[in-house]
């Protein structure tokens, strides 16, 4: 298995505050790896420096270096817009545009210059039977993604991020605000995206990474304690921290 | 050039040009208007030959002062009520519809309904006691919104730790709740000020037009807006008129500081 | 508990102020109209096309027109450049320019008409009279509006993209989008209604004005041919005559005011309309 995302001594500062201190992590492809560790670990800002969505806030500055597919996506004339399509990213609360189903879906196809009907309607089909969505929504592509139920939004939000063909998907805590059986359908569709997809998901739910996830890396004040095989991480620790919060000690 | 870029360049522009504008007019009626002042428009009467612009002043000055005499107390009222007594209902919903409407109303339908009410149905004519009623209507729903603002801008736990120690309602709203949103109230009315300062169009026909200074609530009344009104249309006292714009900017421009400063006080609500 | 009784039924009567207000509005303006209407013939006012008081022809369509063209043409200006504004203001602005400008919209909004039509007689009519040889116009009207309605539009927008969920941005950013091009095809349509809103009170803002427009529009009560030709506005005619009008013609002008009164009644219920389609 080749690797996808590497990063080497990464270090966010917002202003004066430090709050990534020096993270080397490798994610290699076909594959889910979860963050995990208490809030305000720095998990999601991590997460969000794989695509560069930090670079919006105005008092973020990033050192070290982060690789995907052996590119430094920091390095000066980098292509953003290259990157986000890469890896896409689904976000903690769905947020769906306040359009239609449809075009929800084709925004991200129009974005890079798609504008042949046909093959929109080919993209969106293709993204929300991926998504395992289709069938749900296929006689109402045209109303509005806002009347889905939450689970739908962010399986919509997925079909989105897929529309674009990444092969990266970054997830924030995607489940966080759903309900169990919702829950169970995203955990599903995962499993079933990686054959196709490098997937990294942040979760608040240990036990979400133990049923998903191949590799788990847990985080502590801004440091990464340990990274390694998800079975193992979480019945033989190395790190007594890690062994404390997976026993729930604290968090 | 990519569309982001072009997207860019028009909404700096137009926010540029919005920038300019404004600048364009202060600087423009003040660059003209300031060398034209002179003492002679500050005398104690008007007469054709100074034009002198101090009795509109003070009519101006009554004219805010009577206007909020009564329309602070009643939207201040309304507000209380609308905050502290019925949040909900048939009743608010009326209330809450017809002050949104007399907001929308425009100065001129304003002026024409004084003019029809208070000056010939009620009696009063052209007079600074129609003017002032006709404003405190206008005036109304804005002292109504700001205060209600800063009345629901006061947290609940204040009011109820002095219902809790067994005060009154009354005595909860006077010492607790109003004291905590004066600045806000404040503000709106200053706001209030600004808006009877620059009024004219409501005040021609119901203040009248006569230049003097008024002698009694009765007797006719001429803002300053009225007065730089009648000084453009006639045409023939230009340097005046320029000398009132300045004035008047510089007026709008302290009232507009001033609310400001004191809303800032109030929360931030401006910023 | 009798103070507390006494007060609360005096703030109750304040709060009923508003309505008795509008219902005394209403029925004045209306008692006076409606005779005044039917006395002329209802389609000889709203539609006759001669106004011509000394004659005792009281047709407002000219004025009607006036009024409608003018501030049509004023929201053509004024909504984009107020809108594109809001958006730099919202999305793009440093905080210090912001500092700046958000007050400098307040005060645009401060500025009393009478100023605004000193500024447009002065400054804006002879530019206009030497770019298009006609110095008072609907389109000198239209550009001085555009500016008055502008603090309206720019305010009232403004806070309803301010309202928005900013993870709409990031979803947009986070599929490569531009945040140029996220914020006009994401963040402008999901604010639609608020933006509308401002637009309606913009339009109540503009069909309303008089001094300004007065001083700038030409006055002619005829019905235009071109943007270039002035026009006299129904808040126009208003201040124009009533100075001087006496009788029928007064009661005209009176009426006049009901018709005005009636649009804006109708600009108000579509804001609610948008208002409620929000919630």
């Amino acid at each position: 298995m080749s690797e996808k995302i590497k990063v080497e001594n990464l270090h966010l500062y917002y202003g004066e505050k430090e709050a990534l201190k020096g993270i080397d992590l490798s994610v290699k492809e076909n594959m889910i790896m979860s963050f995990i560790g208490p809030s305000g670990c720095g998990k999601s800002t991590f997460l969000r420096c794989l695509n560069r969505m930090n670079d919006l806030i105005p008092t973020c500055r990033i050192e070290g270096k982060v690789y995907y597919g052996g590119e430094d996506i920091y390095a000066d004339k980098y292509d953003v817009a290259r990157l986000r399509k890469n890896v896409g990213m689904v976000f903690q609360k769905p947020n769906p545009f306040p359009f239609s189903i449809f075009d929800n879906i084709a925004y991200g196809p129009r974005t890079h210059g798609i504008k042949n009907k046909v093959k929109l309607r080919e993209i969106v089909e293709k993204s929300l039977c991926e998504a395992g969505l289709f069938d749900e929504v296929k006689d109402r592509l045209n109303s509005s993604a806002l009347g889905l139920s939450g689970g739908q939004m962010q399986r919509l939000c997925i079909a989105r991020a897929l529309s674009v063909e990444p092969d990266v998907l970054l997830l924030d805590e995607p489940t966080s605000a759903l309900d169990p059986i919702s829950t169970e359908k995203i955990e599903e569709l995962l499993l079933k995206l990686k054959k196709d997809y490098t997937i990294v998901i942040v979760t608040h739910n240990m036990q979400q990474a133990l049923r998903i996830s191949d590799m788990t890396a847990f985080f502590l004040l801004g440091n990464m304690i340990e990274c390694d095989d998800t079975t193992k991480m979480f019945s033989s620790p190395t790190d007594k921290r890690t062994e404390d919060y997976i026993t729930g000690r604290f968090g | 050039m990519n569309s982001s870029k072009v997207i860019s360049i028009i909404l700096k522009v137009s926010a540029f040009i919005v920038m300019l504008i404004l600048v364009a007019i202060i600087g423009y009626v003040m660059i003209l208007g300031i060398p034209q002042l002179k003492l002679s428009l500050f005398q104690w009467k008007y007469t054709s030959d100074n034009v002198s612009m101090l009795p509109s002043i003070i009519n101006t000055i009554l004219m805010v002062v009577f206007s909020l005499l009564i329309a602070v107390p009643l939207g201040l009222g309304a507000a209380i009520f609308l905050t502290q007594y019925k949040r909900e209902g048939k009743i608010v919903k009326l209330i809450r519809m017809t002050s949104e409407t007399l907001s929308g109303i425009p100065s001129i339908v304003y002026g024409l309904f004084g003019n029809i009410f208070f000056a010939t149905f009620c009696g009063f004519g052209y007079s600074l006691l129609s003017g002032a009623l006709t404003m405190s209507i206008m005036v109304l729903p804005l002292i109504l919104r700001t205060s209600e603002e800063a009345l629901l801008a006061v947290p609940d736990a204040l009011a109820e730790g002095s219902l809790a120690l067994g005060a009154g309602k009354i005595r909860t709203i006077s010492a607790v709740l109003l004291p905590s949103a004066m600045p806000g109230i404040v503000s709106g009315v200053i706001l209030g000020m600004g808006r009877i300062l620059g009024e004219s169009a409501a005040l021609i026909y119901t203040a009248g037009t006569a230049a003097t200074m008024a002698s009694g609530l009765l007797s006719q009344a001429r803002t300053l807006s009225v007065h730089m009104y009648a000084l453009t249309s006639e045409g023939l006292h230009m340097e005046e008129a320029r000398a009132v714009a300045a004035v008047l900017m510089v007026l709008v421009l302290i009232v507009n500081f001033i609310s400001r400063k004191i809303g800032k006080k109030a929360g931030g609500k401006n910023e | 508990m009798k103070k507390e009784r006494l007060f609360k039924v005096i703030f109750a009567t304040s709060a009923l102020f508003s309505v008795v207000a509008v219902g005394v509005i209403s029925i004045f303006l209306f008692a006076s109209a409606i005779p005044t209407i039917a006395e002329i013939g209802p389609l000889k006012f709203l539609l006759g096309t001669t106004w011509k008081p000394g004659s005792n022809l009281y047709g407002i369509l000219p004025m009607i027109l006036g009024s409608i063209v003018v501030t049509l043409i004023s929201i053509i200006i004024g909504v984009p450049l107020g809108i594109a504004t809001a958006l730099y203001l919202t999305f793009f602005a440093s905080n210090k320019v912001k500092k700046v400008m958000n007050p400098s919209v307040e005060l645009l909004a401060g500025i009393p008409s009478v100023v605004y039509g000193f500024f447009g007689l002065m400054v804006l009519v002879p530019i206009m009279r030497t770019v298009t040889g006609n110095g008072k116009s609907i389109l000198t009207a239209s550009i001085l509006l555009s500016v008055m309605i502008l603090p309206t539009i720019v305010t009232v927008s403004q806070s309803s993209l301010n309202a928005l969920d900013p993870a709409l941005l990031e979803g947009a950013l986070a599929l490569g989008d531009s945040k140029e091009r996220a914020v006009l095809r994401v963040m402008m349509p999901a604010a639609s209604s608020g933006i509308m809103s401002s637009v309606v009170l913009g339009i109540g803002r503009s069909i309303g004005e008089t001094m300004a427009v007065v001083m700038v529009a030409g006055n002619q009560p005829r019905i235009p041919s071109s943007l270039l030709e002035g026009a006299r506005t129904m808040t126009a005619n208003i201040v124009l005559e009533m100075g001087y009008a006496a009788d029928l013609h007064r009661e005209a002008l009176l009426a006049t005011g009901a018709v005005l009164f009636v649009f804006i009644l109708l600009i108000n219920l579509s804001f609610s309309l948008i208002r409620r389609k929000k919630k």
